[in-house]
């Protein structure tokens, strides 16, 4: 169980987030803009491949799933495919641009000073905009907290990864806003 | 230089935050209830955290800006700041503090790190579980903000003579987007 008494049994982020509604409202909204928002030139299903690829790094198991699955249901792939690229990106069947900002996700797990200028100029020619970079640097920062967040207070997760696919399409609807955490 | 153009000269976070509006909206906020909220920790205390945590990242745009923060909190004790971000456990401030500052320093490795017994030493020095939440919510955005910070290479000020008057706006007016929206202090 959790490491503090958080006064309900809810899985992964849920938890923290229903003991502490005053700070999830801003680490939802900021979910909901980096990961769903459609005013974006990067697809829902690439950024949430970013966020359970840097998850996956960070061995966060309630968040690569719950990401993984929602990138799964936006892709349209099978999970076969999202572990493919959790685990090399370089040689799975993505866009090079793609592959590019997965390696500045990847450095900004290890820390924000791994991210080399060599790193920004190969995504940059590989046709990746300056908001896109930035959104793919946020995305992998904003992972380095909620995983921190959901293993930190030691946060219980559900074991079948069936349970995060087949609540995928739940939260691809809802968003990361409005809904009810209790659901 | 920032690794993208940003088309301001803003210093730090800041340019940034300028640069996406949207997403400075939730991490203003953010920072505001986790590091002015008056409920059990101290905005001193909250400060010192996020201090020790950036030191711990080797972001030096963020332990310096919030290290000016505590010490603004502190009526000017740069001393103490300093300990806290090179040695806490050796520095003049509470067991509780030294207790969550360790809980803080698992975090800043991996939320993994953290072991039931850090947060058990923490609740035996009198430490609550919402200030224990909150340690562990500070630490895990301070991953984020100096991965934001460092990931981007954002334009760091080393005249440390230039954090003390973003400080003092920050203590007197919160965070929020006035910080890039309102003119710079100097």
């Amino acid at each position: 169980m959790a490491h503090i008494d958080l006064g309900n049994e809810l899985p992964g982020i849920r938890g923290p987030m229903a003991f502490r509604p005053e700070t999830a409202r801003p680490l939802n909204e900021l979910a909901e803009i980096l990961l769903r928002d459609d005013n974006n030139t990067l697809s829902r299903g690439e950024r949430e491949l970013i966020g359970a690829y840097v998850s996956y790094l960070n061995d966060c198991f309630f968040c690569q799933n719950v990401h993984g699955g929602l990138a799964q249901h936006y892709l349209g792939c099978d999970m076969q495919y999202i572990d493919a690229v959790k685990q090399n990106p370089a040689a799975a069947p993505l866009s090079e641009k793609l592959k590019a900002l997965l390696v500045i996700a990847g450095k900004v797990q290890q820390s924000g000073r791994a991210v080399s200028p060599e790193n920004i100029e190969k995504a940059r020619s590989e046709g990746a905009t300056d908001r896109e970079i930035h959104d793919t640097v946020l995305i992998a920062a904003a992972f380095c907290m909620y995983n921190r967040y959901v293993d930190g207070l030691g946060t219980w997760a559900p074991e079948d990864r069936q349970y995060y696919i087949n609540r995928a399409p739940l939260r691809a609807a809802e968003g990361y806003i409005d809904f009810d955490l209790y659901k | 230089m920032p690794y993208i153009e940003v088309n301001n000269d803003f210093a730090g976070i800041r340019g940034l935050l300028a640069f996406r509006p949207e997403t400075a909206g939730p991490l203003g906020e953010l920072a505001n209830i986790l590091l002015r909220d008056t409920e059990g920790l101290s905005p001193a205390e909250r400060e010192l955290i996020a201090t020790r945590v950036s030191y711990l990242n080797d972001c030096f745009y963020c332990h310096n800006s919030h290290g000016e923060i505590a010490c603004v909190y502190l009526d000017g004790d740069r001393e103490v700041v300093d300990q806290v971000r090179k040695d806490p456990r050796h520095a003049p401030i509470s067991n509780k503090l030294k207790a969550l500052l360790n809980v803080a320093g698992k975090v800043q490795k991996s939320g993994k790190a953290v072991l039931q017994e850090d947060i058990e030493a923490a609740r035996a020095e009198g430490a609550t579980d919402r200030e224990i939440h909150d340690t562990v919510l500070i630490a895990a955005a301070f991953c984020l903000f100096n991965r934001y910070v460092d990931g981007l290479g954002a334009t760091t000020p080393t005249d440390l003579s230039t954090y003390p008057p973003r400080a003092r706006q920050i203590a007197e007016m919160g965070y929020g987007n006035h910080i890039f929206s309102s003119p710079q202090p100097h």
